[in-house]
């Protein structure tokens, strides 16, 4: 599937969706509360089966989940980001359709702070037991001990 | 054939439900590094395999943030110290694409001879590790002779022997050393000579693959939907080279095979490995006389500056798929780096893959994953 098929779909899908066509791949805002019933699509009648990465940017005003998906059959690409308020970062777990992301929610989760809603085990993985209150990959995080400022 | 004794049992206690709990780690000769594996065990069939991160965790990401795009790459050497040239080489082409700089034929080749070069040292360690692992010490001697010479070349080239920093954006850092079309020649040579001995000690030995076969079985659908990659993807018959399917520099030129196996057990992932070896020789040999002559850099400005936007670019490291997403603001450092790790994903299926076998069996089950601790970390 090309890229303006891709756009022709979710535009039927999700009529307030925003794209950007400007990088390498089609990308595709989504609001919270759309998000998990278009990844249930892309997954079932899409083909996009492999989750290749799952990250998040803090943009200071907001948080940005940014999901690249393939299709290891059909080939093809695409992007989904979802913005997500600072204070109370929700959204759906996407690891009941791609197993991978349960870890890589946890890093998230950790990381960044973002609560994701019906993961099975969300706790720390990187971080040490006990470890509370500030995000490390927060662009507000402070550490003045172990920090080093350049 | 259970080693028990392998593990080590730091504390264990016994709940009413006959469950034990031990702990591997973070210190055993098994985890290749600070792994710390809580495993659930029932009799000696395990219920559970939960792993904690975090002991050598850098933060390499938020480092990134505040280092110019020049200096992150030398970073990306700690994570996966197996395969550093290929990280380099990764972060190299991904602020290539965000400036759109077309890299010098001979550089191209270089890093290509550099990156097979890397593959071939890379899974050297890991057979050897992987036979220590099933209690053989003798393999890794004859593995690190080898890659010792490998080393050596790398040392004359660029400086350092794991460490190596040689793949700059535009290129590589300087020249190749006049010895080293010649080293590397003398190393096929040698590397030709002693290589059915890799088969003669492990593949064909009946023991090993009575410990090997049938263990840790990961089925197609998992290996994509845990999103595995590299050897521990193409063991189950998973096609997901990214030389292959995604050609970067000039591996769309080279004649050289996927490598693919269809049991999906950790003798299937053996395969991979070893095969994957002979096709690197290939790939180094249609090479080594034909590095084109020019520059080795392209020119760039002294300070680099990507545009504003987000940059995703892939490459195929001796683990999988690394993946580099720079998010730029269009200034000289990125505002966000992500690392997507192979050994991270590659690490997830291990507890759906161990559960319900034998403890004896992790370990040969956790060898074929080939995890590198720092690069899971970051």
């Amino acid at each position: 599937m090309n890229n303006e098929a891709l756009h022709a779909y979710l535009t039927e899908q999700v009529p307030d969706a925003t794209f950007d066509t400007s990088g390498e791949w089609l990308n595709v805002q989504v609001s919270v509360a759309a998000f998990r019933p278009l990844t249930e699509k892309l997954k079932k009648e899409l083909q996009f089966n492999f989750l290749f990465c799952l990250t998040c940017v803090d943009w200071k005003t907001h948080l940005t989940m940014v999901y690249h998906l393939r299709s290891t059959q059909e080939g093809h690409h695409l992007v989904v980001k979802v913005n997500l308020d600072t204070q109370q970062p929700q959204i759906h777990t996407v690891c009941d359709l791609w197993r991978t992301a349960e870890f890589h929610e946890r890093e998230v989760y950790e990381l960044f702070g973002v609560d994701f809603l019906h993961h099975p085990d969300l706790r720390l993985l990187i971080l040490p037991d006990g470890w509370e209150g500030k995000n490390p990959l927060r662009k507000d995080f402070d550490d003045p001990v172990n920090m080093i400022k350049l | 054939m259970y080693q028990t004794t392998d593990i080590l049992v730091n504390e264990t206690h016994n709940d009413p439900m006959g469950q034990m709990v031990i702990n591997v780690g973070p210190q055993h000769p098994a985890t290749h590094g600070v792994l710390h594996l809580v495993i659930t065990l029932n009799g000696e069939t395990i219920q559970k395999v939960e792993p904690l991160l975090g002991y050598i965790h850098r933060s390499i990401e938020k480092m990134c943030e505040s280092l110019t795009y020049r200096q992150f790459i030398y970073v990306t050497s700690r994570m996966d110290y197996l395969s550093s040239h290929i990280n380099n080489h990764a972060c190299a082409l991904c602020v290539e694409k965000g400036l759109q700089v077309e890299v010098p034929e001979r550089a191209q080749v270089i890093r290509v001879l550099m990156d097979e070069l890397t593959r071939i040292a890379s899974h050297e360690l890991w057979w050897g590790a992987m036979a220590m692992d099933l209690g053989a010490f003798t393999p890794f001697f004859h593995a690190f002779r080898e890659r010792e010479t490998i080393n050596d070349i790398m040392e004359e080239t660029c400086g350092a022997r794991l460490t190596m920093n040689y793949m700059v954006p535009g290129g590589v850092m300087h020249d190749i050393h006049p010895n080293f079309q010649k080293r590397v020649k003398d190393f096929l040579q040698l590397y030709k000579q002693k290589i059915h001995e890799y088969d003669e000690l492990v593949t064909g030995n009946i023991i090993f693959q009575n410990r090997m076969k049938g263990v840790g079985y990961i089925s197609p659908e998992d290996a994509i939907s845990y999103g595995c990659s590299g050897p521990v993807a193409r063991g189950s018959g998973v096609s997901c080279d990214v030389r292959k399917h995604f050609p970067y520099e000039i591996y769309d030129k080279l004649q050289f095979d996927e490598v693919l196996e269809t049991a999906g057990d950790s003798f299937a992932r053996y395969l991979v490995r070893v095969k994957e070896m002979h096709q690197s020789v290939r790939i180094v040999e249609q090479l080594i006389d034909n590095i084109p002559e020019g520059d080795f850099q392209a020119k760039t400005k002294a300070v680099l500056k990507l545009p504003k936007g987000e940059f995703y670019q892939r490459v195929e490291t001796a683990r999988g798929e690394l993946g580099v997403y720079i998010v730029s603001e269009g200034g000289t450092t990125p505002y966000r780096i992500k690392f997507r790790s192979p050994g991270f994903s590659n690490l997830s299926i291990l507890d759906h893959m161990t559960r319900g076998s034998k403890i004896g069996d992790l370990v040969a089950a956790m060898g074929t994953l080939d995890l590198v601790i720092p690069d899971i970390d970051r």
